[in-house]
């Protein structure tokens, strides 16, 4: 019996944010609070293994209170647990603050029932990073399988999973050890319309909820603005694209002036790899 | 598996949640669902929170809920193409406790609403349409949502999905609605500073207006417009019966551009930035309209019972009292484990003895009465206007002049009986 757990984050809507224009900072009140969409897909992933080879699901976020929200969702998506990690003490955390925090859950968490696979989104929609996943194996010593999009099998009791790995012109399939760390593209799965029994069982869902106290043998200087050092130099919103260029004509004159300008720039489309150089 | 509830509430509204909330309280297993993402997320309403019927069911709620500013001032301006005839009432009294009512917006504050029943206990489940009631033996014995194993069960099922009920047409409790029947409203949130809004329309801080717009507001046709101040927005929109855009060829939009660009209203808010766009239809049908609101296993509240009175512009207050009453109605029916219509009827009569069946009689043919006879605001209104430019411009006539003037544009003998007449009927009807 498997024993996954997913990392997931609530996030600003950052499709619908709004940047403010004097701070360059991201006004979070603008947008509602949504799970990020890449760990809803590490979520049913999760799910879909727990129906293919059995097993429970177990969701972990580092957030403030209001994250309980993205953890139902979670459970209406099929996850049987949901554990949070939430304390003033967390807040400010970089990327390397958050996996160490996280790697405290997750080693709590096998200590209730032992990990055999770790899934992340492959990275938010809020800071675009992807390291938390990464992190989080380098700290258990576990593999890291990022950019994973299809799970081929698992075999637990030999101890290795085999997973393809999205790649700029392909894939390639690898093997692992377990237990190992997957960080998973949007591509992998479609995430359904939950069950109405999922749904009822969100409502009423309340998560575990630990406080920094709550965690063995953890270094408070390694957590939240302490523990990152991040720096942010600079942060400004791209410039929205202007101008480019209307092709008038019938279709077929339209399709000529296209073919014009491609082999104009055909050095833009050139495949790596390639002899067309 | 399919869980059985004692009372599946559809409709997070305002009706619904009351309802939710009040069960709750009482111990009673609720399910409360809504289709939108979160309550509020699709419930539309100008913006006016009436205390006393909301402080029936929260106590001193104004100390914790999202509200926007408590109404000070309640102004009432008939318009003409380029003048209006204004009056209203400001009062200090209104502006501290216990209120009179607050503006709000409602993506806010119906999610505040159900977050309390929450708290009382209710289940609630967003993003679920319910598709259909199940019906066993002439009974509603629970819904079928759109989710998979989404058919749910319950002893009692309360509609409150809004102004179609589709739910409640299903049963037959009534029919499509005619277009004279529903007014379709369409608002903006127009998003203005803080202090240029205080300054524009004379308030303190904390202090709120409501403007209800007349006439030209709607081209002549029967509606009313409405610009209501919020904390750093303005709630401006123009509802009218969709009989009236019909019969006159208008475009809801249309009606809303015509307003916000009406000279009477354009300096309001003018240098504002729409944030929000909304419509909604409103049930104006008033008493002759009114559904059957109770049957065996299920009762209709709220909208979906079309309990708006038009010509106050009151909804939201009818809605809860009648959320409250068939919460009563479900503990009475569970006490004496009896859910078939005749106990449920306790309901409708609890309604129609409360305000809210009172004022739904008071003014039933109102609606009717103003569609009707279209010269109340396409011919009225203007000469209103006309009278008090006549009388309030200095030009050496003299008063009596000015009377026997205004006097003679209302018209030829037969134009003044029918004035007479009219201003009778619409006492009548309104009294």
């Amino acid at each position: 019996m498997l024993h996954i757990v997913a990392c997931i984050k609530q996030v600003p809507d950052t499709k619908i944010i709004k940047m403010n224009p004097k701070t360059n900072t991201m006004d979070r009140a603008s947008a509602p609070a949504i799970l990020n969409p890449y760990d809803a897909h590490a979520v049913e992933e999760a799910v879909r293994l727990k129906k293919r080879y059995g097993g429970t699901v177990s969701v972990l976020t580092m957030g403030p209170p209001p994250a309980v929200k993205a953890i139902r969702k979670c459970i209406e998506i099929g996850a049987d647990e949901g554990y949070m990690i939430s304390d003033r003490a967390f807040a400010g955390a970089d990327t390397l603050a958050t996996s160490y925090a996280l790697t405290k859950a997750i080693e709590k968490i096998s200590k209730i029932k032992p990990v055999d696979l770790i899934i992340c989104g492959k990275m938010t929609i809020d800071g675009d990073t992807g390291q938390v996943g990464p992190g989080i194996a380098r700290r258990l010593d576990m593999p890291p399988l990022t950019s994973v999009n299809k799970v081929e099998e698992i075999n637990q009791q030999e101890g290795y999973a085999v997973v393809h790995r999205k790649l700029e012109d392909g894939y390639e399939v690898i093997q692992s050890t377990m237990p190992c760390l997957m960080s998973v593209e949007k591509e992998i799965n479609d995430v359904p319309y939950s069950s109405m029994t999922n749904m009822l069982k969100a409502a009423r869902y309340q998560p575990i909820i630990w406080a920094v106290a709550d965690l063995e043998g953890i270094d408070r200087v390694q957590l939240g603005l302490k523990g990152s050092p991040t720096i942010v130099s600079k942060v400004w919103a791209p410039t929205k694209p202007s101008g480019g260029t209307m092709l008038e004509g019938d279709p077929g004159e339209q399709a000529e002036k296209l073919l014009n300008v491609l082999l104009e720039k055909k050095e833009l489309f050139t495949v790596k790899g390639g002899d067309n150089s | 598996m399919s869980e059985k509830f004692d009372c599946i509430v559809v409709g997070a509204g305002p009706a619904g949640i009351s309802c939710a909330y009040e069960l709750a309280k009482a111990g009673v297993k609720v399910l409360l669902l809504e289709r939108g993402e979160y309550p509020g997320s699709k419930n539309v309403m100008g913006g006016v929170l009436y205390r006393k019927m909301m402080e029936d069911v929260i106590p001193e709620f104004w100390k914790e809920a999202p509200l926007e500013r408590p109404v000070v001032e309640q102004r009432f301006m008939m318009l003409d193409k380029e003048s209006a005839v204004t009056f209203g009432y400001k009062g200090m009294e209104w502006g501290q406790e216990p209120y009179n009512n607050f503006t709000v917006l409602r993506a806010k504050f119906d999610q505040w609403f159900a977050g309390k029943a929450v708290e009382q206990g209710a289940l609630l489940v967003n993003e679920t349409v319910v598709l259909e009631c199940i019906v066993e033996n002439g009974k509603v014995v629970g819904v079928r949502t759109d989710r998979p194993d989404g058919d749910l069960y319950a002893d009692v099922v309360v509609l409150a999905d809004g102004v179609n009920s589709l739910l409640a047409k299903s049963l037959g409790f009534h029919k499509e609605f005619r277009p004279d029947e529903v007014a379709l409203a369409t608002m903006e949130i127009i998003k203005l500073d803080k202090k240029t809004i205080e300054d524009r329309f004379n308030l303190e801080e904390n202090q709120g207006t409501t403007i209800e717009l007349f006439g030209d507001a709607t081209k002549g046709i029967l509606g009313t417009g409405f610009l209501y101040t919020n904390k750093d927005t303005l709630s401006i929109g123009v509802g009218s019966l969709l009989s009236g855009l019909i019969k006159h060829k208008i475009k809801p939009y249309e009606l809303l551009e015509y307003v916000k660009n009406h000279p009477m209203i354009r300096p309001f808010i003018a240098g504002g930035e729409p944030v929000e766009y909304l419509a909604h239809m409103i049930p104006e049908g008033g008493y002759h309209s009114m559904p059957k609101v109770a049957g065996n296993g299920v009762l209709v509240v709220g909208d979906a019972a079309q309990l708006v009175n038009a010509i106050h512009r009151e909804g939201s207050n009818l809605a809860m009292t009648s959320g409250q009453l068939a919460a009563e109605t479900v503990l009475l029916a569970k006490e004496r484990e009896d859910y078939s219509e005749h106990t449920l009827n306790h309901y409708r009569s609890r309604l129609m003895s409360s305000f809210v069946g009172q004022d739904m009689k008071k003014y039933k043919d109102s609606t009717h009465h103003f569609d009707k006879f279209p010269q109340y605001f396409d011919k009225y209104i203007p000469m209103m206007n006309k009278a008090a430019s006549q009388m309030f411009t200095v030009d050496g006539s003299s008063k009596w002049e000015k009377q026997k003037k205004i006097w003679k544009d209302v018209g030829t003998a037969g134009e003044k009986l029918k004035l007479a007449r009219d201003a009778y009927r619409a006492w009548k009807v309104m009294k």
